[in-house]
């Protein structure tokens, strides 16, 4: 097989911040990327220097849409550094934030992003003329998840009151059970959603990958717990470097990151694949109704998933708040004395697992920081999907391919600009 | 004809862009209102013909003074969103460290394969109509900003510190808390958001125009902070401020 030249060439134009691109030779795939060319950042170097006190507010600054995840995967960095065990009433209130940020993305992504696809529009704006309950329900249920989040955090995209061994300002118990009467009513609008991807049909397409998730003990892992490969290995947090390795590829702005196989697969398929039995039976019975079952290989599911977890965040919120209401909401002290070391902080992110590991010196200011993003880790994944699928769309138009792409790369809910409405398609056939 | 508005985003979080689809409340009469003919974040269509242009994000490539000086030529009205845009946000802070190393730091040995420069707010290239302020935005202004870009007016912003907002909303003094504060010369406009969750503000939202820094500099020393400390702090989000303005 001659071998095809694609010149890598960093990105010129700004509209696509991730370009896909697949060349096929005598009909042999012979290249599938998806090349994120989002401008670098260097959070790590500014993160260096800076007191833990600023630490979680500058890296909720990576991402408007999982603010929240990188606030407390920063927290609990810090706070491993330390020494420092959070209260319980913490760990609620930060359970709950993080149930909040899981709905919006969630909701975002599958109707604002995933749906238009379905219904065949470019945008969920004309979705608000032709199905306009539909619209009306997704900012009903988005709202709900961003309220949560302003109850908690101050407000959801960078949350102002999360602080290392706590919250600055607890909220009150009254704005508390209004929330929980808000779930209460959330309860119809996301049986009909379940309903809605009921009757939506996603390609049948399965290739087996490694899943890696958080690992649950007693509960749906999101905001801690060890590594968990579906290859049957468990790592601890501290050396999630003998599990995962970065490396840099030319191609991206997003460095690439591989476990034991070529790659693997993080985010809400991942977690359910290798904690579903955890899920709240709500969420169970949803998977039942919408055909999801563990484990699952087809990557077009993950919104599926994204839906069930989004019933089990709305269920375990109310179980969440009505904790906090029985043992009652009070200001605690927030005692922090910073130590030399390193820690380690891992949170399941909307799209997966997300790592923020830091070195402190013994003032408190970070000397080394490193972060690993979801959709860095889904990449190699990603790319071997795209590999996979193409055999057999190749009786297929070169739109009909692009349609199907598309929708592939945007299952994952690539978090590279936060929407995948920026992918432009290159098909070379040869 | 409604208006036709473009939202564009260069180096940034998005999480302004995101703010305009967190509009729950607003979003679909805003819709009625105007025509979003590029806004990738959130739909397919890539149109140049906008009356509106929308932008989040700072400059911190060269592409990038390209396209936005395109976006210039085309829009009538240029409006900076969030602190990225108006001010460099808080990637201003990369610009004290060396870049060279600042990308060894995160790329390795691979690192020249990324082009990057000093990062500079919208203002440093274009001429920029209007701000709307903040890390991220806050949605009301948003919405007073593009509510009076279409009716041709001045948006109501404030040109007063975030002190007048605390003290509306009735808060204890986030001083007396202990805490440091830059709400005495950062505009207000967010409901003095954070000194109310009992944080003190870093002044994402920028000076106000005429600031009194030498005052207040002498506050945070009185409170135990040093040259250095203000300093590295005020940088977190008003670097370029520093950059432009005369040297104390």
């Amino acid at each position: 097989m001659k071998n095809v030249d694609i010149k890598v060439e960093h990105v010129t134009r700004i509209e696509g911040h991730g370009n896909i691109v697949v060349s096929v030779r005598d009909g042999q795939v012979v290249d599938a990327r998806l090349d994120i060319v989002e401008s670098p950042r260097y959070f790590e170097v500014m993160l260096k220097g800076r007191p833990f006190t600023d630490a979680s507010w500058i890296s909720s600054r990576i991402c408007g849409i999982c603010a929240v995840a990188h606030s407390t995967s920063s927290l609990r960095a810090t706070e491993d550094a330390f020494g420092i065990v959070p209260s319980e009433q913490t760990l609620l209130l930060r359970k709950l934030i993080f149930h909040g940020e899981i709905i919006q993305s969630h909701i975002l992504h599958v109707y604002f992003l995933v749906a238009p696809d379905l219904f065949g529009a470019g945008s969920v704006i004309p979705l608000a003329g032709t199905h306009g309950e539909v619209v009306k329900r997704a900012l009903r249920l988005k709202k709900l998840g961003n309220d949560i989040c302003a109850v908690v955090g101050g407000r959801h995209i960078h949350p102002v009151s999360m602080a290392v061994n706590g919250f600055t300002k607890v909220p009150e118990a009254d704005s508390l059970k209004n929330m929980r009467t808000q779930l209460i009513e959330s309860r119809h609008d996301m049986d009909t959603t379940v309903e809605l991807f009921k009757g939506l049909s996603f390609p049948d397409f399965n290739r087996e990958t490694e899943y890696i998730s958080l690992k649950g003990e007693k509960e749906y892992p999101f905001y801690s717990g060890n590594i968990q490969s579906s290859d049957g290995y468990v790592t601890a947090c501290r050396d999630y470097r003998q599990a995962i390795k970065e490396t840099v590829i030319p191609t991206s702005t997003a460095k690439h990151v591989s476990a034991r196989r070529t790659s693997f697969m993080v985010g809400a398929l991942s977690r359910f694949n290798n904690n579903h039995r955890f899920l709240h039976p709500k969420a169970q019975e949803a998977a039942g109704a919408l055909g999801l079952k563990a484990p699952c290989h087809n990557p077009f599911m993950i919104n599926i998933a994204q839906v069930v977890e989004t019933v089990h965040c709305i269920e375990d919120a109310i179980v969440l708040i009505d904790e906090l209401l029985s043992r009652g909401l009070k200001d605690e002290g927030r005692e922090v004395t910073p130590a030399r070391g390193r820690g380690v902080g891992i949170v399941e992110a909307p799209r997966g697992a997300l790592f923020h590991d830091y070195t402190y010196n013994e003032a408190g200011f970070i000397t080394d920081a490193n972060c690993i993003i979801p959709t860095g880790q889904n990449l190699a994944n990603i790319e071997d999907d795209m590999r996979a699928i193409m055999p057999a769309l190749l009786d297929k138009s070169e739109d009909e391919m692009t349609r199907v792409l598309k929708m592939l790369v945007r299952a994952y809910d690539p978090c590279i600009s936060c929407s995948t409405h920026d992918i432009e398609i290159e098909i070379r056939r040869i | 004809m409604k208006p036709k508005v473009a939202v564009f985003a260069f180096t940034s979080c998005e999480g302004c862009s995101l703010v305009i689809l967190s509009l729950e409340d607003a979003l679909l009469d805003i819709l009625g209102q105007v025509e979003f003919v590029n806004f990738r974040e959130a739909i397919d269509d890539k149109r140049d013909d906008y009356d509106i242009a929308i932008i989040d994000g700072a400059i911190t490539r060269e592409h990038e003074i390209e396209e936005l000086k395109k976006i210039r030529g085309k829009a009538r009205v240029l409006v900076a969103m969030g602190a990225c845009a108006v001010q460099g946000g808080l990637y201003f802070l990369k610009n004290y460290h060396d870049p060279k190393s600042t990308a060894e730091y995160v790329y390795g040995d691979k690192s020249e394969y990324y082009d990057t420069m000093p990062v500079r707010p919208l203002s440093h290239y274009v001429k920029v109509d209007q701000n709307i302020y903040g890390c991220p935005i806050d949605k009301s202004e948003f919405v007073e900003v593009l509510r009076s870009v279409m009716l041709g007016k001045r948006p109501d912003i404030p040109d007063y510190p975030i002190c007048n907002e605390c003290r509306m909303a009735e808060n204890i003094c986030v001083f007396e808390r202990g805490l440091k504060c830059f709400g005495p010369v950062t505009r207000a406009g967010c409901g003095a958001i954070c000194p109310t969750h009992h944080t003190g503000c870093c002044g994402c939202r920028g000076f106000v125009d005429k600031p009194f820094i030498e005052s207040h500099r002498r506050i945070l020393k009185e409170h135990g902070m040093t040259d250095d400390q203000i300093t590295a702090w005020s940088r977190e989000f008003n670097g370029y401020w520093e950059e432009t303005h005369e040297k104390r």
